[in-house]
């Protein structure tokens, strides 16, 4: 194993966290509910009374967020090396599991570590784990 | 104020996304490649979002009620089943493959990445799939099994 020097930005993404951990804050204590992303778009696949609305306001905010990024300056590059394909069947994989997992990085990673919930953190080296697996195949192996 | 609460966490944690680096697929996909060149940077955004979240979650979990009064929906489910280990295991995957999860996906894709909108798409089709599997194949047979 080598650092990625180059690429490694310690203090932006520990500030990023801690926005995205103060986000999480006042879903929880203002709204009662958890940010797990994948459950709040889920759930307005089949909406029911009282759970829309925040739920599209949650979107409305995260779809802003760029926008308002905009006013400082232009955006960080991505680097998507996936074509079509690659992107589709991921999705696809996505949405199923995080379906079937009941959540994703954010609803696992964060708010059901954060809860120090052990189905969380089962989840959470799971999804890490295939991750891993995953690029290893594909970037050394294939 | 449900709505504007749920506006202003959704604006905030869309702009830790953006400032961490984590919608950039390359930054992601650099985590998860351990015998490649390691962009550890993923650790310190969980790290700083866990860090908040402790405080958060410990104090959400005395609480009755939030701030604006309604009910606490945290998760009571405590089961490591197989559904939470293979449904994890295959967005793993998914993740792997393309370096988006869903909340970086979602940023992108409203930020005009066009890449994104091809994931995101597939991951909406991914969540209807499953929904349509649970109405026809899983209820029915958890009602069978009890009427047997």
């Amino acid at each position: 194993m080598s650092i990625d020097w180059s690429h490694f930005t310690p203090w932006s993404s520990l500030a990023g966290g801690l926005l995205i951990g103060v986000a999480a804050a006042m879903l929880v204590l203002l709204n009662g509910r958890v940010a797990g992303i994948s459950g709040i778009l889920g759930g307005l696949l089949a909406p029911r009374r009282g759970e829309t609305a925040w739920r599209a306001a949650f979107l409305a905010g995260l779809f802003a967020a760029p926008l308002l990024m905009l006013l400082f300056g232009p955006s960080v590059d991505r680097r998507i090396d996936a074509d079509f394909s690659v992107l589709a069947a991921a999705g696809l994989a996505v949405g199923i599991g995080t379906s079937y997992g009941s959540g994703c990085t954010s609803g696992h990673g964060v708010c059901g570590i954060s809860r120090l919930s052990p189905r969380s953190l089962a989840a959470t080296a799971a999804f890490m784990l295939a991750g891993m697996a995953t690029v290893f195949v594909v970037r050394h192996l294939a | 104020m449900n709505a504007l609460g749920a506006f202003l966490a959704g604006l905030v944690f869309g702009v830790g996304l953006l400032v961490s680096g984590m919608t950039d697929p390359g930054k992601v996909i650099g985590f998860l490649d351990l015998a490649g060149a390691w962009d550890p940077s993923l650790a310190f955004v969980m790290g700083g979002a866990v860090l908040v979240g402790l405080f958060a979650f410990g104090l959400a979990k005395k609480r009755a009620r939030s701030f604006f009064g309604g009910a606490m929906h945290l998760p009571h489910n405590r089961d490591i089943d197989n559904r939470l280990v293979g449904g994890s295991l295959v967005f793993g995957i998914g993740w792997g493959l393309a370096g988006f999860c869903p909340g970086p996906a979602l940023v992108s894709f409203a930020a005009g990445e066009e890449k994104a909108a091809i994931f995101v798409a597939a991951m909406l089709i991914g969540m209807l799939l499953y929904r349509g599997a649970e109405r026809f194949i899983h209820e029915p047979r958890r009602q069978a099994r009890h009427k047997a």
